[in-house]
Order: structure tokens, then sequence, then C-alpha cells
């Protein structure tokens, strides 16, 4: 192992539904403690890519290594120990209805055994203190929280395992721009505290420049562009900016049907 | 042409499915007995299973009692074989109408219930997130639902059978004047354990068909509220019908030697 080893590295990474190309060889790497913002348009397989990783798809062809070890086609044994050093917020929140909050957040911690309910349930408090969330909130169910408070209590439980690299799927969509803004604060604020690894993917340019230390576009299936934040307005690249300045008019071509 | 072709179809999807209903039975039988195991959520589900249903296959069962003695009766009068009505009801009832009636009323009940939960776990991504969160959506969702279904269909039939045979006796007694103790002596004479028995082991199969079909319906819908009430739909035809034709399969095995 190296110093400068990446801790994700994705090579030609290709997935297709039928005949429908998703991703069609995404290459990207993310350094160790490196927040990097993928962009992209709905539907351009922002989530897929993320699912690879993950393990939730299983990806075609290509290479996907996390600490230099590859995980494409891995044993399922493995894949779970791989898993651990992840934390993921979902898109839609993906809150549990059945189960309280502070069971939400330590489910990871209880799921492994690591600690008993008593403990779980002190550590879900330090957990959503941590995301700005009292104590108390810990015993509604997820159906009673607004959508703001269910993407910190999602945010809470993906930190829970204090996990190495953390994924965040659209984590400001739908949501207003004031809730917006705290989520990406409490993004920033938390990937330092923790020290952890960031991949996140977002079409709010927004939150994308809070957020990233690196930003990189995704368009019909590649990555074609990637620079650190700061570059982003002079990458030279005409579809980057079109979709960072939002025009109908350019060379993307808003697909009709997905 | 277009009927044959119609017919094709139908029979590449039929094969499409036990294609992937196969591994996903493989996968769940595997579960229902390797640990990690979660006695809370079995429980939880027996209850739902076992106690919630009681009402309506109570309700189902003693009036599938009661107009078994009266049809019986009215028919076999033409050729004064009345003294068979005990036989009939609690052969009908142990043998088949109990494990069947119970099965196809819990099957719209818990079928539907149980692909419609699973089924918006499904297009929430919350079962995406039990696989982050070191958890087998398989062992922790499905087993689960199977092993409740498989102990509690039996335990719903037993009962079944105790009001079905109560109910043919009212209306044998009240209605049509029989004797109370020479009735239910009829009625113990000719059961054989093997009656109960089959009885039992049908409900055991349909307890896991009607929870497979749940989860198996529900844990592969798609495409948000639509594919969960289509999965529900899925659920609650198919298990029906395979009640059915399970039912004739193990009657054949039970009883055709
Ligand atoms: N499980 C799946 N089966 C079939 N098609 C899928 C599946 N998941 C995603 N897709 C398709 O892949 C494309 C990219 O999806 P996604 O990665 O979710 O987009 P986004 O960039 O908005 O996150 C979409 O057109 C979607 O329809
Ligand atoms: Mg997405």
């Amino acid at each position: 192992m190296t110093d400068n080893q990446p801790k994700l590295r994705l090579r030609d990474v290709r997935k297709a539904f039928g005949p429908k190309v998703v991703l069609d060889g995404i290459d990207l790497d993310v350094g160790v403690g490196e927040s990097l913002v993928v962009i992209g348009g709905s539907g351009s397989g922002k989530s897929v890519t993320i699912k690879c990783i993950l393990g939730l798809l299983e990806a075609d062809t290509g290479s996907i290594h996390v600490d230099g070890e590859e995980v494409v086609g891995i044993a399922s044994r493995d894949r779970e120990r791989i898993n651990r050093k992840f934390g993921m917020l979902f898109q839609s929140a993906a809150l549990f209805d059945s189960l309280a909050v502070w069971e939400n957040v330590s489910f990871g911690l209880l799921a492994e055994k690591k600690v008993n309910r008593d403990q779980a349930k002190e550590i879900a408090a330090s957990k959503l203190a941590q995301v700005g969330l009292s104590k108390e909130v810990g015993e509604f169910f997820p159906a009673e929280l607004s959508g703001g408070m269910q993407k910190r209590v999602a945010l809470a439980r993906a930190i829970a395992a204090d996990p190495e690299i953390i994924f965040f799927d659209e984590p400001t969509t739908g949501l207003d721009p004031i809730m917006a803004d705290v989520i990406n604060d409490l993004i920033v604020k938390i990937t330092r505290e923790v020290g952890a690894t960031a991949l996140s993917i977002t079409h709010d340019m927004v939150s994308a420049r809070k957020i990233a230390d690196r930003i990189a576009m995704i368009y019909e299936g590649r990555i074609i562009w990637s620079g650190p934040t700061a570059e982003i307005d002079r990458s030279g690249n005409e579809h980057v900016d079109q979709f960072i300045h939002g025009r109908a008019e350019g060379p993307i071509k808003m697909a009709v049907r997905a | 042409m277009k009927i044959l072709q119609h017919i094709g179809r139908i029979f590449l999807a039929f094969l499409a499915t036990v294609g992937r209903l196969a591994p996903f039975m493989g996968s769940a039988a595997v579960h229902c007995v390797r640990p990690p195991f979660y006695p809370r959520t079995v429980l939880r589900h027996m209850v739902e299973i076992g106690y919630y249903s009681l009402p309506v296959v109570g309700l189902t069962a003693i009036f599938a009692g009661m107009v078994l003695a009266l049809q019986s009766y009215t028919g076999f009068a033409r050729f004064s074989a009345e003294g068979a009505i005990a036989n009939v009801v609690v052969l009908s009832i142990t043998r088949e109408l109990g494990p069947v009636l119970a099965g196809l009323m819990v099957a719209g009940r818990i079928g539907a219930s149980l692909a419609a939960e699973i089924g918006t776990m499904r297009v929430t991504e919350q079962i995406d997130a039990l696989t982050t969160l070191s958890t087998n959506p398989m062992k922790y969702l499905v087993a689960p639902r199977i092993i409740a279904g498989l102990v509690m269909f039996p335990f719903l039939v037993l009962v079944a059978d105790v009001i079905g045979v109560y109910g043919g006796y009212l209306v044998a007694v009240y209605k049509l004047g029989f004797n109370p103790a020479n009735y239910l002596q009829r009625t113990y004479e000719f059961l054989q354990a093997e009656d109960v028995n089959s009885g039992l082991v049908k409900a055991a199969v349909f307890g896991v068909i009607v929870t497979l079909m749940g989860c198996y319906h529900g844990y592969h819908s798609k495409g948000g509220a639509q594919g969960v009430g289509k999965a529900t739909t899925n659920a609650v035809v198919s298990a029906p019908i395979l009640i059915l034709s399970f039912d004739y399969i193990l009657t054949e095995m039970f009883f055709a030697r």
C-alpha cells in the first residue's frame, strides 16, 4: 500500500440494463479524505454508479478498487467486510418506517452486534446531536418527521458506524434552499470531523460547489470532465458550461424518454 | 395465430417467473435455517398471521360446516343415507375444506399486506439500505415471514377443523333433529389421524405458498406506487392458484395410493 493509493478507483466500469447502456466506461479516482462530487443530469447513471460500488448492482465489466482491493465479483462474505467501510445516504432517505428513529440510526451497529440496545440508544443520541437533532427525536417514527429532518436522521444513520467512505445520493434534492444549505453544512462538517472520504452525486450546483474538493461530470455513461471545484467555471468544456448554467441550448440534448 | 402468440408469450413469461422464483426460494430456505435469526420479527408475524386471522378463518369454517351438513342432508335423503352426514362433514372439513378455505382466506389478507409492505420497502430503497447496514434482506425480511406462515397455517387449520365440525353439529342437531351423542359418535368413528394430518401438511405448504408469493412479488416490485400495486395484485392472484393446484397434487399423494 502506498500513500498515494486512492481510496476508490473505478476503471472502465460498464453497466447495461437489457439493451440500455447506462454506464459506458466510467473512470474515477477518489483520494483519501477527499470530497468528490459527481454532477450530471437526471437518469445519467449517477445512482447506478454508486450502487455498483456498494454491490447493490453488479457491474457488467470493469474494475472497482476499494483501498486497492478489487470488489467487482467479490464473494459475499468479503463484500460484507468491505461494506462496513461504507456509509450511504439514500436519495429518498430510506428510513425503516417500522422502527423508531433511534433504532434506525443504530441499526447497523445492532446488526453487527457491536453494542447492546442501551449502548445503541446512547450512540444514536450522540449521532443525532451531531446532525443537530435532540434526543427526543429518537423516540419518533420516521413518518412523523418532515423531509428535512428525515434527511438528517438518514445522515446520522450513515455516519453511525464511523465509516471511512460516505456516499451521498442527491442529499439536497427535494429540500427548500435553506434546509438544503443546512444539509450541505452538515456534510462538510461531518466529513471533516470524521475524516472520511466522500463521494456525492447531485445535479444541484450550489450544493456541489459547497461540498466538493473536486467535481466530475458524467454524461452518456462516461466521465467527460473532472477538476478542482475552483476550476469548474473555466473548464473549457461546452457540456459542463451548459450544465452549470442550466441552459436548454447546447450540446446536451435532453432525452425526451428516460 | 394471435391466440397462439398470446399463449406462447404467457408460457414464456411463466418460465421466466419460475426461473427467478427458484433461486429466490432456495435463498429463502437457506436463510430460514442459518443464523442469525430474528425471533422478534418471527413472533410479530406469527401474531399477525395466526391471531388476527382467527375471526375470518372461524367465520368461514363455521358456515362451511353448516352448509355441508345441510347440503348432504338434502342430497343423502334421496337414498336414505342421512346417517352419513357426520362422516361427510368431518372428512370434508379436515381433509379438504379446512385447509383450502383457511388458505384462500388468509392468502388475501396476508399475501396482500406482505407484498405491499416489502414492495414499498423496495421502491423506497429501504431494502438497499438494509444491505448497506450489514443486514441481509432475505434473512431479515423474507425468512421470518415464511417461518411464521409455515408454523401458523397448521394452527389456523386446526382451529378451522374444530369450528367447522361444530358448525355441522349445530345444523344437524338443532335444525335436522339428530341425536347429539349419536352425531358426535359417528364423527369420531370414521375419523383417522391421517385425515387431520394430511390437512395440516397441506396447511403448512399453503402457509409457505402465501408468504412466499407475498415476499417474492414485493421483493421484485419496481417503479413506485404503481409497481407496488401490481406486486400486491400478483401476490393475491398467484397464491390461490398455487394453493388449489398444490391441493390437488397433495391429495393425490396422500389418498390416491
Ligand atoms: N434496476 C434498474 N433496472 C433497469 N433500469 C435501471 C435500473 N436502475 C436504473 N436504471 C436506469 O438507469 C438510468 C440511470 O439511472 P440513475 O443512475 O438512477 O440516474 P441518476 O443519474 O438520476 O441517479 C435510468 O435511465 C434508469 O431508468
Ligand atoms: Mg439518482
